[in-house]
C-alpha cells in the first residue's frame, strides 16, 4: 500500500508514448487552429441560444453594428456576450490551472475544486457579506481571491509535509479535510442570516450568468498574468513532471519553477472563482483529455487545455440552460455532475493499490 | 508515509483482562473499564449541567432529583427536564457514541488516520437525499427524514465499496473514491439549495450543519433500534479489525475471511453513521477525533479502542452542545458548528503529524 506505487502508476509523465494521437508539429499547430475555430463557433451559438431566440445574423450585427434601439441587440450586448466571455475566460483559466497543478505535483487528481481552493474562495465571499455587509460583485472578487490564496497555501503546505513531498493521497486528503471545515464555517454563517443566504447562494453554486462585464475586466489582469506565466513555463513543467530529481539533474532550479507555478495557479484559480464562483472539475477533466490526445509535452498541453477548457465550460453552460428551462442550472453543478464520475473513474483505473 | 497509519505491536507483558466463553472471547487492556467508567461519569455530569442551563435555569441538584423523580422535586421542572431537555441530551450522547464507533471502524478498516464518515462522503450522501426530500416536498414529516438519510448513506457506502473493488479492495482507493462521491453529492445538494424556496433551504441548511435543536423522544426512539443492533455488532467485530490491520496477506493466512469481515464492518460503520446523521444531521469531526483520543488512551487494540472511542464521542457531543447553548445565549449555535471549530485544528494537527512520520 505504498503511496510511491500510487504515484508511479498514476503519474501523467509515465504515460506510454503510444497513447499520443497527434505527433507532428504541423499537426499540433493545425489542431490548435481547429480548436480555436470550434471555440468561436460554440461561443457564437452560446450567444444566440437562450430564452429569447436570436439568429446568428443578429448576433453578428449586434457585435459589429450595434443598434441601441433594438431589444435583441441590448440583450446580446449586456447579457449574452458577457456571459460567453466569462465562460471562455474562466474555462481556460481553470483548465490551465489544473494542468499546471497536475504537471507540477505529478498528481493526476489535482484540481482547484478537489483541493479545496474554491471552497476557500467561497468562504471569503460569504464572510465578506456576513461581517462587512458587502453586496457588490467587485468586492466579492477581492475576497474570493484572498480566500483562494490562503487556502491554496494551507493545502499545499499541509500536503507537502513529510517524506515524499506532496503525494496525491496527502494533497487530496488535505484538500478534502480543509474544505470540509471551510464548508461548515460557510454553512454556519448562512444559517445565521437569511439575507446573506439569499444574496450569495446562486454565486456559491458557481455560475457564469448575470456577471457584470466590469467584473471580468477587473479580474482580467490577474488572469492574463497567470496565463502568461503558465504558458511560458511549459518547458519547465514538462521537465518537472518527470520528477523533481530528474529536473534537478537536468539543471533546473526547481524551487523557482515551483514558486512560479504556485503563483500562476493562485492567480488563475482565485480570479476565476472571483468572477464565476466555485466551478469544480474543469481543471481535473480537461488536462487528462488533452494529454490523452497530444501527449505529455506541456508546451502544447497548456494552450490546448486553455482552448478545450473554454469550449467545455461554454458547452456545460449551454446544457445547463437546456436542462432546467426556463430556469437555469448553475454551471458549477453541471461540471461537478460530469467531472465527479470522471474523478471516480480516474481513481478506479489509475490508483492500482 | 509508507503505511499511513502504522500500528506498533503492543508489548507482550502488558496486563490484559481476558474473558472466554464458548462462543466469544474478549481480551481487553486493563485500563479500558476504568476509562469507560470515568468518561461515562464525566458525560453524565456535563449532561446534568447542560440540562440545568437555559432560559429557565435549574440547579444541578434539582435536575438530578427531577431526573430520578426522588424526594421533593418540583413538578414544574418535570416538563422542562424530562420532556424538553433530557431527550436532547440523550440524542447528543448517543449520536456521539455512534459517530465515535463508526469513525473508529472506518479508520481501522482504511488504515488511514484521516478517514471518517464526513470526509468519505457518507454524511454527504445522507445530506443529499434528506435535502432533496425537504426541498422537493413542502410538508415532509420530520419522521421520514431519518430513513432518507440512512438510505443516502447506505447508497454512498455501497458505491464506495463497489467502485473501489478491483480484484480485491484497497483502502486508498476507498478513501479517494469516497472523496469523489462526496463532491458529486455536494453538487447535488447545491442544486437543491439553489432552486428551493428560501425558507425550505434555510431549514435544510440547519439540518445539514448538524443541530440538536428540538430533538425529542421521537428522534431518540428512532435512533435506539439502530444502536441496539449495531453497537454490540461493532464490539463483536472489533477483534477482526486487529487481524485485518496486519495486512490482507497475513490476515488471509491467519484464516480470516477478509472480504466477509470487511463487508460486515463497513455495514456496521455505515449503519451507525447513517443513524446518527438521521437523528442530528451531518456532524463532522466527531468520528475523526474520538478514535484518535481513544488510541492515545488505550492503544491500538480495537476491542478496547471502539468502546472508548464511542463514549468519548458521546462526551464530545454533550460538551459541544453545552458550549453551543451557552456561549452566545440566547442565540444557539448548532452543535455541528461547535464541533467543527474544535475539530478543525485537530484535523490540521493530525495531518501535520501523520505527514511528518
Amino acid at each position: 500500500m505504498t503511496t510511491a506505487s500510487l504515484i508511479a502508476t498514476a503519474t501523467p509523465g509515465k504515460r506510454p508514448r503510444t497513447a499520443r494521437l497527434v505527433r507532428s508539429r504541423t499537426a499540433l499547430v493545425l489542431g490548435l487552429v481547429a480548436l480555436l475555430g470550434v471555440l468561436v463557433f460554440v461561443a457564437v451559438s452560446s450567444i444566440a441560444f437562450g430564452a429569447a431566440n436570436i439568429t446568428l445574423a443578429t448576433v453578428l450585427q449586434a457585435v459589429f453594428n450595434f443598434d441601441a434601439a433594438s431589444t435583441q441587440h441590448v440583450i446580446i450586448r449586456t447579457l449574452r456576450v458577457p456571459r460567453a466571455a466569462v465562460a471562455v475566460v474562466v474555462g481556460a483559466a481553470l483548465a490551465v490551472a489544473g494542468a499546471v497543478m497536475q504537471g507540477w505535483t505529478r498528481n493526476p487528481m489535482a484540481d482547484t475544486g478537489i483541493l479545496g481552493i474554491e471552497t476557500g474562495a467561497a468562504l471569503g465571499v460569504v464572510s465578506a457579506v456576513f461581517f462587512l455587509k458587502i453586496a457588490s460583485l467587485p468586492m466579492y472578487a477581492l475576497f474570493a481571491f484572498v480566500g483562494a490564496t490562503v487556502t491554496a497555501a494551507a493545502v499545499f503546505g499541509l500536503g507537502s509535509l513529510g517524506r515524499g513531498g506532496p503525494t496525491p493521497l496527502k494533497l487530496t486528503i488535505a484538500g478534502a479535510g480543509l474544505s470540509a471545515l471551510l464548508a461548515s464555517l460557510t454553512t454556519g454563517m448562512l444559517i445565521f442570516k437569511q439575507r446573506t443566504l439569499e444574496e450569495v447562494r446562486f454565486w456559491l453554486a458557481g455560475s457564469v450568468a448575470g456577471r457584470d462585464i466590469n467584473l471580468l475586466y477587473q479580474a482580467l489582469p490577474y488572469l492574463v498574468i497567470g496565463l502568461v506565466i503558465a504558458l511560458a513555463l511549459g518547458r519547465q513543467i514538462t521537465t518537472l513532471s518527470l520528477g523533481e530529481d530528474v529536473a534537478m539533474g537536468l539543471g533546473q532550479s526547481t524551487g523557482w519553477v515551483k514558486g512560479l507555478c504556485a503563483l500562476a495557479v493562485v492567480m488563475l484559480a482565485g480570479a476565476s472563482v472571483a468572477v464565476a464562483g466555485p466551478i469544480g472539475f474543469v481543471g481535473l477533466v480537461i488536462p487528462h483529455m488533452v494529454r490523452f490526445a497530444i501527449g505529455v509535452d506541456y508546451r502544447w498541453v497548456l494552450p490546448y487545455s486553455a482552448l478545450t477548457g473554454a469550449i467545455f465550460l461554454l458547452l456545460c453552460d449551454v446544457v445547463a440552460r437546456l436542462l432546467a428551462r426556463p430556469a437555469e442550472m448553475p454551471v458549477g453543478i453541471m461540471t461537478a455532475l460530469i467531472g465527479g464520475p470522471f474523478f471516480v473513474w480516474l481513481v478506479r483505473w489509475r490508483a492500482k493499490r | 508515509m509508507d503505511t499511513p497509519h502504522s500500528l506498533p505491536l503492543p508489548p507482550l507483558q502488558k496486563p490484559w483482562l481476558t474473558l472466554r466463553t464458548r462462543v466469544l472471547s474478549v481480551r481487553l487492556d486493563r485500563r479500558v473499564p476504568l476509562l469507560i467508567l470515568i468518561t461515562v461519569l464525566a458525560t453524565l455530569v456535563v449532561m446534568v449541567i447542560n440540562i440545568g442551563v437555559g432560559e429557565y435555569p435549574i440547579a444541578p441538584l434539582d435536575v438530578v432529583k427531577t431526573l430520578l423523580r426522588v424526594g421533593d422535586y418540583n413538578k414544574d421542572y418535570d416538563l422542562i427536564v424530562n420532556t424538553l431537555r433530557l431527550p436532547r441530551m440523550l440524542v447528543a450522547a448517543l449520536v456521539g457514541l455512534a459517530l465515535g464507533m463508526s469513525g473508529g471502524i472506518m479508520q481501522g478498516l482504511t488504515r488511514n488516520p484521516l478517514a471518517s464518515p464526513d470526509i468519505m462522503g457518507i454524511s454527504a450522501g445522507a445530506g443529499l437525499v434528506a435535502v432533496a426530500l425537504i426541498v422537493s416536498f413542502k410538508s415532509v414529516p420530520a419522521s421520514l427524514i431519518p430513513f432518507a438519510a440512512f438510505g443516502g448513506a447506505g447508497i454512498v457506502a455501497l458505491l464506495i465499496y463497489v467502485l473501489a473493488w478491483r480484484k480485491g479492495d484497497s483502502p486508498i482507493r476507498m478513501v479517494l473514491i469516497g472523496i469523489g462521491l462526496a463532491a458529486i453529492a455536494t453538487a447535488g445538494t447545491n442544486f437543491f439549495i439553489t432552486f428551493g424556496d428560501v425558507f425550505d433551504v434555510q431549514r435544510a441548511l440547519v439540518w445539514l450543519t448538524g443541530s440538536l435543536y428540538g430533538r425529542s423522544w421521537t428522534e431518540l426512539n428512532a435512533l435506539l433500534p439502530w444502536l441496539v443492533v449495531f453497537v454490540p455488532m461493532a464490539l463483536v467485530l472489533a477483534r477482526h479489525l486487529d487481524v485485518l490491520n496486519l495486512g490482507e496477506d497475513i490476515a488471509v493466512s491467519l484464516g480470516s475471511r477478509v472480504a466477509l469481515q470487511r463487508a460486515l464492518l463497513i455495514l456496521t460503520s455505515v449503519a451507525l453513521a447513517g443513524a446518527s446523521v438521521a437523528a442530528a444531521g451531518t456532524i463532522g469531526f466527531v468520528g475523526l477525533m474520538a478514535p484518535h483520543i481513544a488510541r492515545r488512551l488505550v492503544g491500538v487494540q480495537h476491542e478496547g479502542l471502539l468502546p472508548i472511542s464511542g463514549v468519548l464521542g458521546g462526551f464530545i457531543m454533550v460538551a459541544a452542545d453545552l458550549v453551543g447553548r451557552t456561549i452566545f445565549a440566547p442565540i444557539e449555535l448548532p452543535v455541528g458548528l461547535v464541533v467543527a471549530f474544535i475539530g478543525a485544528p485537530f484535523f490540521v494537527y493530525l495531518l501535520v503529524q501523520s505527514n511528518n512520520k
